[in-house]
């Protein structure tokens, strides 16, 4: 492998080596539990609790312009009632977790990604590892488990925010029948589109706080090192998320269809 | 009692430490001095592990610590406290927190019980009554004994300091020198410090390694350093520049 050394692919192999250890430290460090309670709590209030405002207004606006588009084309063929069931399919099943996510990628990856890096220029990693403390169980694991915790969480809160953004748009704006639009919707949903969110918004939590994380137990030293591995941190985290996206999607239609 | 066997280390194409090779008995207290970017931080993060060396044996009570995994190496760092060069505080975290940070993670103690140390920890660093200030709050000084109380309060075997008198006022430095000598008279600690402060060198040191040209180049008495004819050493002791390094 060593004609690959100093090449771009060389790079990132090298980068998804380190960054599948990381992964492999901090689940074996979860295993043990060896993060405390305090810092797993005040992580799930920086990650879950923080992000509420920016989740919200994310998944409010985003049901309501989906209602709004899907209405404009259903109603040329007479479907308006149905606009619902594909604003609540396509909330669960793509635009809630992914969109939240990437929201929380550039609010929350950015900030581990910082706060990791300026610890790492100034010396503050080497003095935990003096302390006896690895940084994997201090730094890692609470953002790791925080963020498998509340992206689903925020994940939900941005479906239901929109879908219910959606039903008041299409009932008080474009004038569609509510009870139609409710049981439409109610005809065409599964728990499963529901399930499928839940999944795939657990697996970005773990990829926002795992990036952020190696990002900044990583970054050059510097001022410019920071701000490198902060943006870097938000890219790699959302072009990872989108491309899950996909096989993830692939994936779990599959597993459906072989269970049912 | 530390042992450092023909150690090397180099960073990409550049050498830093050629065969060092030394020997601290326990309760010694030992001053590594050089030229800045000599390498002996480099050294002192090879004593605790912090770095790997390419090649050389470090041997800690005997137990020979490269080559072990960072969780291994935890349990054998437990015997040491290190102050850095900018006393590496937790600056999202008090004073007392960070002082109070290893018994918290390694101790089953009552809150009532840390507070008591984390006081006498200040007391002994002669900052009583700083425990709610936070770092930024701190100047260059306090915050060298806050670090050095946070190294101290679990009453490890071997401090190391990192350059404790950088960039301090030839007061403050004085009460630094101080404060490690009573460090080690009180708790019978092992002590190493990296500095190129000769007065600090001549005070807190009992022995002397100089690096030099990436090796150990004297080891010996302060006493013998000071009075020493060799050119290399009379250069650094008397801090007098090259010719060629005559820049202005």
């Amino acid at each position: 492998m060593n004609f690959l050394a100093g090449t771009w692919l060389g790079e990132w192999l090298v980068g998804l080596g380190r960054i599948s250890a990381l992964a492999r430290d901090a689940i074996a460090s979860c295993l043990t539990f060896k993060a405390s309670r305090r810092d797993l709590l005040y992580q799930i209030y920086f990650i879950g609790v923080k992000s509420q405002s920016v989740v919200l207004v994310t998944g409010a606006f985003t049901g309501m312009v989906l209602t709004a588009q899907t209405y404009f084309q259903f109603h040329k063929i007479k479907m308006d009632t149905a606009t619902l069931a594909v604003v609540g399919v396509s909330m669960c099943d793509e635009l809630g977790p992914v969109l939240t996510a990437l929201m929380v990628s550039g609010r929350v990856g950015a900030a581990i990604a910082a706060e990791i890096g300026t610890m790492r220029v100034t010396e503050q990693i080497d003095a935990l590892r003096t302390l006896a403390t690895h940084p994997v169980d201090y730094l890692v694991v609470p953002r790791l488990l925080a963020g498998i915790i509340t992206v689903p969480l925020l994940t939900m809160e941005s479906i239901v925010i929109g879908i219910l953004s959606g039903y008041l748009v299409g009932t008080q704006l474009l004038g569609i029948d509510p009870t139609y639009l409710y049981y439409d919707m109610m005809q065409y949903m599964n728990d499963v589109d529901v399930v499928f969110g839940l999944v795939k918004s657990f697996v970005y939590g773990g990829i926002i706080a795992l990036i952020g994380c190696y990002k900044g137990l990583s970054c050059n030293v510097g001022a410019e090192g920071v701000g490198r591995a902060t943006t870097e941190a938000v890219v790699y985290a959302s072009i990872t998320i989108l491309i899950t996206n996909f096989f993830l999607t692939l994936f779990l239609q599959r597993i459906y269809v072989l269970m049912s | 009692m530390i042992e450092v066997r023909q150690l090397k280390k180099s960073f990409g194409v550049q050498p830093i430490l050629h065969d060092v090779s030394f020997r601290i008995e326990n309760g010694e207290s030992v001053a590594i001095i050089g030229r800045s970017g000599g390498g002996k931080s480099v050294l002192l993060k090879h004593i605790i592990g912090l770095l790997q060396p390419d090649s050389g044996e470090v041997l800690i009570d005997g137990e020979n610590i490269v080559g072990m995994n960072e969780r291994q190496l935890l349990r054998v760092r437990r015997k040491f406290g290190m102050v850095f060069q900018g006393a590496a505080l937790f600056d999202s975290m008090s004073v007392a927190e960070n002082v109070a940070f290893s018994l918290r993670r390694h101790e089953r103690l009552t809150e009532g019980e840390i507070a008591k140390r984390v006081a006498a920890a200040l007391a002994m660093v002669d900052l009583p009554g700083t425990e709610k200030k936070h770092p930024a709050e701190l100047s260059g000084g306090m915050r060298k004994r806050v670090g050095l109380a946070r190294a101290i309060i679990y009453e490890p075997q071997i401090v190391l300091y990192d350059e404790p008198t950088t960039g301090l006022d030839p007061i403050v430095s004085d009460s630094i020198d101080k404060l490690i000598i009573r460090v080690r008279d009180q708790l019978k600690v092992t002590s190493i410090v990296v500095t190129h402060d000769m007065r600090s060198a001549r005070r807190v040191g009992n022995h002397v390694l100089m690096l030099h040209e990436k090796k150990i180049y004297a080891n010996c008495s302060p006493e013998a350093l000071f009075a020493s004819q060799d050119a290399v050493i009379r250069q650094f002791v008397d801090g007098v520049a090259d010719a060629k390094e005559n820049i202005f």
